[in-house]
Parts: structure tokens; C-alpha cells; sequence
């Protein structure tokens, strides 16, 4: 191909046959769309219900009556941020917001007269750095560098290691997300794990391409993944982030992946007694964990992030109002992450500024969280709130890693 | 409507640019190009430009590394040909580059007379010139540059363009076409495309590879780069202190240095 | 005999630029170290009454013709080769702006010699030129000789203080007979004026960024002089956004506009990488918080430790006196 694609790279293998709107009858979860029985409990639990002009009772509906056309040219659906409220409540077990959504997002997008150019620009950049802010893919792995304990990159040292840890995009290049990433390399460390890293050679894994919707890109960046796993031996992934988590454990297995996959939480969950006898510092804290959408109402992962909390010496854990599956999305799901000035425009009030008011009325000082998303998100929103003396928000890791006598 | 888009690719600056081993070249090792930004503005208004009076928008680039993606993409936005000149030499500047795409768009068939030749008003590596006054010059055609607007008579075969003056103020030209016009912004902001899409157009569309034209003179050096070196970046700020008057002072002085106050 | 060096002396709508004074600061500089004289050409229609203000050159040639009324590159191309031609300088510097944007270019073609672009500096090093030119957005600045004569060097904005352009001396005027005519394939047709509305902050130079350290939005005015003073405008990052403090429209960074001024002063703002990835590319940041290990000071290249409020209406002050002194000079 001499000078040809870089970014888009195109397998010669076709992907098995991919869901679409005109075949979803196809495919078991598809007919499960069609058995919805307009009770409206998905509306009345999604956290933009009231907004929507196309609330996904509605959406079937239209479906039904061959009318979708008028929701993909309305931008009702862009207020959707795939936090699986719906499709946890829903009583007939439909997938909307893995299913449904995205494939009706997908044509909203491609009807807007004009993409959010917040979202374009980070589609673009995922296709062509790897990752959503646009730095640089080369940089991907510079936190290594401040990190404090060993981190092996497999492309210098290719040795089969017990874990890959998939790092991703926020935790490897926001400021805040690298603070995580040094808190986890400090534990597995610290625990003795044969780990190590793709370095720059990762890229994004796509989910939020995918719920964006953007499958091309989504695809993309799978196959591109797939043809950098298979360089390396290791027992198993271990990801920062629960939009790969979802990506890895629900998506990927159409291409072939197989690998153990677990979020951080789960992993170091299981290794409590070893961590007990680590924890030796006192934090004083009290901490509310805001459950992540995804590893919570998508995984029913809400006991082992509590459980790690609960292991460090000195901390309350309090429960906010809204919590387990009835958390409120930090609204970064689903694209959402890059729609803030869409939301603002449309005078839309920001999920993270709800979440953060329900943190505050706990009386916590700390919000915990899980998502790398997250964290960013609710340190502006007490921010805006005029909060940010008030509490302080932290990772999961970063409150462990604290805690690790040194 | 023939539109003819000349698109080139730039060093990425978003990776860390080096100096190759000569002191006075790139370094080509991690280096990536990217189409030129006000480029990629000048292929959305030529896809505007069609969508508004009917006609084609012919993609002209010169052989380097990812134009492949470039040009698939710009088909799967809409483009209805892309043509890659190849052969030339990777590290031409503007002022070859341009001698090269005008005697190709001459050379190769169908795509003179074009009403309308849109490029970037100017580019990154834009050392020793800028493509859209050279291929006017090159090709006899007017030009007008730094333009955000175009509207097209087409019976009467004149556009009127709007070009940027400073503080915010417009010029309004009329100019007959064929024409060639240096693009700063279009209508609308460069459209998003599907990946899928992209994708697509690599399996049903092509690129026609043309061999460069030979070049009439070997060409004298018309400048010579004697050292090329990364400005000095400043990890941390430099401090400031003293009382509130004695650092507007020094803050002044600061902006009196770069013609700020 | 060497040939002088010539400054195209930029004028538009019957005003000089500020940068035709920057590049005759350096064109003097250039002058005399090669020993010639620096010429002024001032191209326009019923200009000639500002070539008084171009003192600093030793003479200035006034090209006076109807069809340079307004600016096309192509005519003032066409104006100035036989000129050149027939006077020999050995540099003509060129102001890059919007005004003059394409006319080294041409010119370059015509004359069949080099043109060197982004020219950031210009040295006359052992008797030839040498320019620094900034390259691929900044991230790099390249060392160019030009290899032909007349060299044509096309001047980024700043490249001397405009007061050293400045001379009180009327310098002697040579008429020159202009030998073009209005173009038959490009017509003018009027000046558009920017619509009176909100600030595009994308297309301000001088930019005065409000953050959080601010405290109330009753201090927004007091950022607001200073942007007012500098010829600005005021901008803010997303959580003083968020608070209405501002308009949307002022909002830098990831979910904001992209901006590239000239100085960017970040008042209060603590540098979250939302807000960096907005500014980061600005010429000048000046950043000013009370936190000394705020995330802006790595972006910044000076910094001020201190209270927004404390040092602002200083500031304000120290610019409004200085630029009255100049007023009056």
C-alpha cells in the first residue's frame, strides 16, 4: 500500500454481520426490542427522561409505526448518555441502551445539519491519535516516567507477563487520570503482580465511539486492538477504565477475544487480605463512592469498590441519596463527555452538577469513584458549584495507594 | 461546476517535530503529516460550493506519506475524484510543489479549464511561498486570497468573494472565473464523516496515481536553509515579584518588547 | 553599488499599519549594518499625504495610481516589478498581514527569485541577510539565507517595537510613475464591517482570561478595563462561564473556542488541561493565582504569584499611563 493508511486501517477479513435498524428482527436481542410493552418505565427512569422529545418508550413506538425517520431528525436522542438506566428497569429485559440507542444515535448524528464540534473533534481524534484529547500517541506512555515503581512496556520487553493492564486513554494523558495510573502501578507493585503495559502501542478501545454512535471508528480501533494483542502472551486484562471494560467483555468477543477481562476494582478486590495488610495509614476520611454506570448498573459491580473503601483504615463510607443501581450518570456516557457546550446551549442542566449536590448533602469529604471520566467531571462541577473547598474527589486507587504506608 | 481542490500534507504538529541529523531538515522518523488545516476549509466550501450549484470537486494532492487517508476521506465527504501526483520529491517546497501540481493540472486530461481552484490562504511549511498566488501566477488565472465567503453566478461565470481585513472587517470582490481563491475559513465548519464511510470509499473508490511531469529547470536554490532548531519552550513560567506597581512595570516592559503596549 | 533595502510601507484605507513601523525599525537596522539607505514604498490611491509619517526611512517612493486604491495582490505585484527592476534594492521586507498577504509570492514569481515567509527576525550577518523564521505553527524556527537579490522577506507582525519605527523627520518623497491597470478579471465592490455583536474571542489579539480566582462577577469589570486598555477583550474559563458570569461565547477551552493570540492573561485561572487545551498555542501567557503551584505556570512563560485583584488595577494603570505617554510623543 506504500504511503496509505495510517489510521484506518482495514483488515481483509469482514466483520461478521453487524446489527443494523433494517435487520435487527435478526438477531434475539433485535426481537427483543419489539416486545416492549409501553410501560414508559424507561422514560421515567432515564435521568433526561423529561427533556427528550423521543424518550426510548416513544422511540420503539415510532419504530413500530415505520415513523423513525422524524426521531433521527430530531436531536432528542443526543440527551441520551448510555448510562443503562432504561435498560436496567426495563421489565421486558430490553437491551436499549446497548442495543437500540446506538443504532438510532447513529442516524441522529448523521442528520445534525452540523456535529457538536467538541464531539467531532474528539471522534477525530480518536481515529487519528488513539485517543479523545488529541495529544500526541507517542506520549501515551510518559506517565511511566513519574510513576515511582517499575512499569513494564511490552514493546521493550515482550516477555508473557500475568497481566496486561490496559491503561486507556484518560489515565494514561489526563493530569488527574495519571494521578490514578501512579496509584495503580503503586499497587500492583506493591502486591507482587507480574504486570505490564502496551505503552504507546494502545489506543482507545472505542466504546464511546461505539455508543456515540460511531462504528466505523469503533471498529476500527477494535481491529487495531485485536492485531496488538495478539503480539503478546499474558493470563489476562486488567483496564482502568469501564468503558473498555464494556467494550472488552460485550463487543470485542465478535471478533474473536477471549481474553480474562476484569475492571481495577473487581481485581484488587480479590486480593483484600494481602491489601489489609498494606492499608496501614489512616485517611480520617468520609468518603461517598458514586457507583460508574457502566461497572455498576451494566456489571452489578457495586460491593467490591465498597469493599475497598471499607479496607482503608479511617474511612466512613456514607451512601448518597441515589446509589447502586439507582446512581445517577456523571453524564459522560454515551458521548456525553464531549457535549458539554451542546448541553449548556440547549440550558440542559449537567448530570455531574446533580451528582456533585447529592455528594455534598452526604456531608463527605471525599467522592470516591471508579471511572476515569469521572473525576475530571465532578471537580468541575464543585467547581461550578462553588464547592471545591467543600470536598475533594478521588479514585478508588488514589485513596488506596494513599494508604500504603510507605 | 468545476471545482478543483489542491490539498497538501504538513508535518502534524501535534507530535513533537525533530531535527533530523543534518541540523537542518525534519526528521522523518516519527514525523506524520496531516492535511493542511486551511486546506481541509477549502475542501468543505468546493463540497458546499457543489451541493449549492451542482458540479465536481476534483481532489489534487502530491504524493506523501498518509495522503491516501486524506484523499479516502475526502471522497467519502463527498469529493468526486482524487488524483495523487506521484514521483515528485517528498521534501519540495511550496514554490516547487506549486510548479508541479500547475503543469499537472495542465497535463492531465479533464480537468482544465475548472472554474474554480480553491486551496489554503496559506500553510505551515509555507516557507518560500504560498500556493494560491503561485498557481494563479502559473496557470494566467486571478486570485484572491484569505477569502471566507463564496457565491457563484454562474450564468454570468463571476463569484463573489469576501475577504478577511483586519479587525473583523470584510472586502467584497468580484471575480471572474475561471479563478483561483486562497480559502481562510468556509460557510461551515469541515463536516464530520463516518469512519464506516471511509472506509467504504477504500474499497469502491480509487486514486488515480499520476506520475509528477518532468520539471523544465533542475531549479536554482532559491533559498537555502542554513539551521532549523526547536524555539526554546519554557518548562515553568519565570516568576514575577515584587509589589503590585513594580510587576505592572515589569509587565509593561514585557509588553512594550513584543509591540503590546 | 549594493541596492538599498525597501519596507513595503503597508498602508490600508488610508491609514498606516502599525507593523509598517515595526519593519522600518528593522529595515533601519539592516540598512546600516550593510551600508545603504532604507526606502520607504508607499503604494495606494491619495496616499501621499503619509509619507510624511515615514521618517525613518531615508527617502520614501510614493506609488500613487487608482487601480492600488484597494488591496489585490496581483496588481500590487504588478506595480512593483518594473520598479524593482529598474532600482535594484537588495531586501524589500513585507509586512505578512491580511493587508498584504500574497504579494511577496507573487512579486518572488515575477521577478523569477526566492521569497522566505514567517520572518520573525533579520540579521545581516557578514554582509548577506539570514532571516529566523518561524515554522509548522511555531514548533520550530529555521535559519534561512535567501540566495537571489533582491531578497524578498515577508515580516511577521512584532518584529521590532513600533516606537523605534518612529522619527520626527519628513523624509524626502519621490513620485514614481505607476505603470498598472484595474484589473479586467477582479472587481472591488465595498467593505463589510464586523456586525456589532458579541466578540469573536478566536479573532482577538490581546485576550484577558477570568477564572474562578477572580472571587465575585462583580470583578469581571475590573478585568474588563484591562482588556480594554491593552485593545482586547475579556474571555473566561468553563466554571465562571457556567456561573454567567460571561457569555458563552467567551469560553476557552474543550468545550469552548480554540484561541491563538498574541498575549493571553490568565487572571484566577488554574490550568485545568480542559482550559490548556484551548490556549496552549498563544504566543504570550501571562498567568497570574494565588496558588505558586498551579498547573498555568507550566503553560505560562511569566508568572505571578498574587492575588487577581491586587495586581489587575495596577496593571491597568501601568498601560493606560505608558500608552499615554505615546499619545503624546
Amino acid at each position: 500500500m506504500g504511503t496509505a493508511s495510517h489510521n484506518i486501517a482495514t483488515q481483509s477479513k469482514t466483520l461478521p454481520c453487524e446489527m443494523t435498524l433494517e435487520n435487527l428482527t435478526e438477531f434475539p436481542e433485535g426481537r427483543r426490542v419489539l416486545t416492549c410493552i409501553q410501560c414508559g418505565t424507561c422514560a421515567g427512569t432515564c435521568p433526561y427522561g423529561e427533556l427528550m422529545q423521543y424518550p426510548p418508550r416513544r422511540i420503539i413506538g415510532m419504530l413500530r409505526a415505520g415513523e423513525l425517520e422524524k426521531v433521527f431528525t430530531s436531536d432528542s436522542l443526543l440527551e441520551c448518555v448510555a448510562c443503562y438506566a432504561c435498560t436496567a428497569k426495563c421489565p421486558r429485559g430490553i437491551d436499549l441502551t446497548g442495543v437500540l440507542l446506538p443504532l438510532i444515535k447513529e442516524q441522529v448524528l448523521l442528520h445534525l445539519p452540523v456535529m457538536p464540534a467538541e464531539l467531532q473533534k474528539a471522534l477525530e481524534n480518536k481515529l487519528r491519535y488513539g485517543n479523545p484529547m488529541g495529544e500526541s500517541p507517542r506520549k501515551r506512555a510518559a506517565w511511566v516516567k513519574t510513576a515511582g515503581v517499575p512499569v513494564r512496556i511490552l514493546s521493550e520487553d515482550p516477555r508473557p507477563a500475568e497481566v496486561l493492564w490496559y491503561v486507556e486513554c484518560y489515565t494514561s494523558y489526563h493530569p488527574r487520570g495519571q494521578d490514578n495510573a501512579r496509584a495503580t502501578a503503586r499497587l500492583l507493585h506493591a502486591l507482587g503482580i507480574d504486570f505490564a503495559i502496551l505503552g504507546n502501542e494502545e489506543k482507545c478501545a472505542g466504546e464511546c465511539g461505539r455508543l456515540s454512535w460511531e462504528r466505523g471508528l469503533y471498529n476500527t480501533l477494535m481491529e487495531y486492538n485485536m492485531l496488538v494483542f495478539a503480539k503478546y502472551q499474558f493470563k489476562m486484562i486488567v483496564t482502568s477504565c469501564p468503558h473498555a471494560y464494556d467494550a472488552f467483555r460485550y463487543r470485542y468477543p465478535i471478533v474473536g477475544f477471549n481474553y480474562r477481562i476484569s475492571p481495577v476494582p473487581p481485581f484488587f478486590a480479590q486480593y483484600l487480605p494481602q491489601l489489609k495488610s498494606i492499608l496501614k495509614r489512616n485517611l480520617n476520611y468520609t468518603v461517598t463512592y458514586h457507583d460508574s454506570c457502566c461497572l455498576g448498573r451494566h456489571n452489578n459491580l457495586y460491593e467490591e469498590p465498597r469493599a475497598l473503601l471499607r479496607a482503608i483504615p479511617g474511612v466512613k463510607l456514607v451512601e448518597m441519596v441515589h446509589n447502586r443501581v439507582n446512581t445517577i450518570c456523571c453524564g459522560g456516557g454515551g458521548g456525553g463527555m464531549w457535549l458539554d457546550t451542546y448541553y449548556k446551549t440547549k440550558g440542559i442542566e449537567r448530570l455531574s452538577e446533580r451528582r456533585v449536590k447529592e455528594a455534598i448533602a452526604t456531608g463527605a469529604d471525599v467522592l470516591a469513584v471508579a471511572c476515569p471520566y469521572e473525576v475530571s467531571r465532578f471537580e468541575d462541577a464543585l467547581k461550578v458549584l462553588g464547592h471545591e473547598k467543600k470536598m475533594i474527589v478521588r479514585d478508588i486507587t488514589e485513596l488506596l495507594a494513599e494508604a500504603i504506608e510507605v | 461546476m468545476k471545482i478543483i481542490v489542491l490539498l497538501k500534507m504538513v508535518p502534524d504538529v501535534v507530535e513533537e517535530l525533530e531535527v533530523a541529523a543534518d541540523g537542518k531538515t525534519l526528521d522523518s522518523e516519527f514525523l506524520r503529516l496531516i492535511a493542511n488545516e486551511l486546506d481541509a476549509q477549502a475542501l468543505e466550501e468546493a463540497l458546499l460550493l457543489k451541493e449549492k450549484y451542482t458540479g465536481t470537486v476534483t481532489v489534487v494532492s502530491l504524493d506523501a506519506p498518509e495522503v491516501d487517508d486524506a484523499l479516502f476521506t475526502a471522497l467519502a465527504k463527498g469529493a468526486d475524484r482524487a488524483i495523487k501526483i506521484t514521483g515528485g520529491d517528498g521534501a519540495l517546497g511550496t514554490r516547487a510543489g506549486a510548479y508541479l501540481l500547475a503543469q499537472a493540472l495542465s497535463t492531465i486530461q479533464g480537468l482544465l479549464p475548472a472554474d474554480l481552484i480553491l486551496t489554503g490562504a496559506q500553510a505551515i511549511d509555507d516557507l518560500d511561498g504560498l500556493t494560491a498566488p503561485l498557481i494563479s501566477h502559473l496557470l494566467r488565472l486571478p486570485q484572491l486570497g484569505i477569502v471566507t465567503k463564496v457565491s457563484v453566478d454562474t450564468a454570468a461565470g463571476v463569484a463573489t468573494v469576501l475577504r478577511e481585513f483586519p479587525g473583523g472587517v470584510r472586502g467584497e470582490y468580484e471575480i471572474k472565473l475561471p479563478a483561483v481563491l486562497g480559502i481562510q475559513a468556509a460557510e461551515k465548519p469541515p463536516r464530520y464523516v463516518p469512519v464506516a464511510k471511509v472506509r467504504a470509499a477504500m474499497k469502491s473508490q480509487v486514486i488515480h496515481s499520476v506520475p509528477a511531469p518532468m520539471m523544465a529547470d533542475g531549479g536554482v536554490a532559491l533559498l537555502q536553509v542554513a539551521a532549523m532548531a526547536k524555539p526554546e519552550v519554557t518548562e515553568h513560567a519565570q516568576m514575577l515579584r515584587g509589589s503590585p506597581e513594580e510587576i505592572a512595570d515589569q509587565l509593561c516592559e514585557i509588553l512594550a518588547a513584543r509591540g503590546l503596549v | 553599488m549594493a541596492g538599498n533595502v525597501w519596507v513595503l510601507a503597508e498602508q490600508w484605507r488610508g491609514q498606516l499599519s502599525e507593523i509598517t513601523y515595526e519593519v522600518l525599525a528593522l529595515g533601519k537596522e539592516l540598512a546600516t549594518a550593510l551600508g545603504c539607505d532604507l526606502q520607504a514604498v508607499l503604494l495606494g490611491h491619495n496616499v501621499k499625504p503619509l509619507a510624511a509619517s515615514l521618517g525613518k526611512a531615508d527617502s520614501v517612493l510614493c506609488l500613487d495610481h487608482s487601480a492600488l486604491a484597494t488591496p489585490v495582490a496581483e496588481i500590487f505585484a504588478h506595480a512593483l516589478t518594473p520598479i524593482i527592476r529598474a532600482r535594484s534594492p537588495q531586501a524589500i521586507l513585507m509586512p505578512l498581514t491580511n493587508v498584504s498577504l500574497g504579494v511577496a509570492s507573487l512579486l518572488a514569481e515575477e521577478l523569477g527569485i526566492g521569497c522566505v515567509n514567517f520572518c520573525r527576525d533579520v540579521r545581516a550577518v557578514d554582509g548577506s541577510l539570514q532571516t529566523r523564521s518561524v515554522l509548522y505553527g511555531g514548533k520550530m524556527e529555521a535559519i534561512v539565507k535567501p540566495a537571489q537579490r533582491p531578497a524578498i522577506l515577508g515580516i511577521l507582525p512584532g518584529v521590532r517595537p513600533p516606537d523605534e519605527g518612529l522619527a520626527e523627520t519628513v523624509p524626502p518623497i519621490e513620485d514614481v510613475t505607476v505603470d498598472v491597470q484595474e484589473s479586467s478579471s477582479i472587481r472591488w465592490k465595498r467593505y463589510i464591517e464586523p456586525e456589532i455583536g458579541d466578540v469573536d474571542i478566536s479573532k482577538q489579539e490581546v485576550l484577558v482570561s477570568v477564572g474562578r480566582g477572580l472571587q465575585s462577577p462583580d470583578n469581571v469589570a475590573v478585568a474588563a478595563e484591562l482588556a480594554e486598555a491593552l485593545g482586547g477583550a475579556v474571555c473566561g474559563s468553563r466554571p465562571v462561564i457556567d456561573q454567567g458570569w460571561l457569555p458563552l461565547s467567551r469560553q476557552v477551552g474543550k468545550s469552548g473556542v480554540v484561541v491563538k493570540p498574541k498575549l493571553y492573561l490568565a487572571a484566577g485561572i488554574s490550568g485545568a488541561p480542559e482550559h490548556v487545551e484551548g490556549m496552549k498555542n498563544s504566543e504570550l501567557i501571562i498567568a497570574i493565582n494565588t496558588d505558586e503551584q498551579a498547573p498555568i505556570f507550566h503553560v505560562a512563560q511569566y508568572g505571578i504569584a498574587a492575588d487577581v485583584m491586587d495586581l489587575l488595577p495596577a496593571l491597568t494603570e501601568a498601560v493606560r499611563s505608558r500608552k499615554e505617554v505615546k499619545s503624546h510623543a
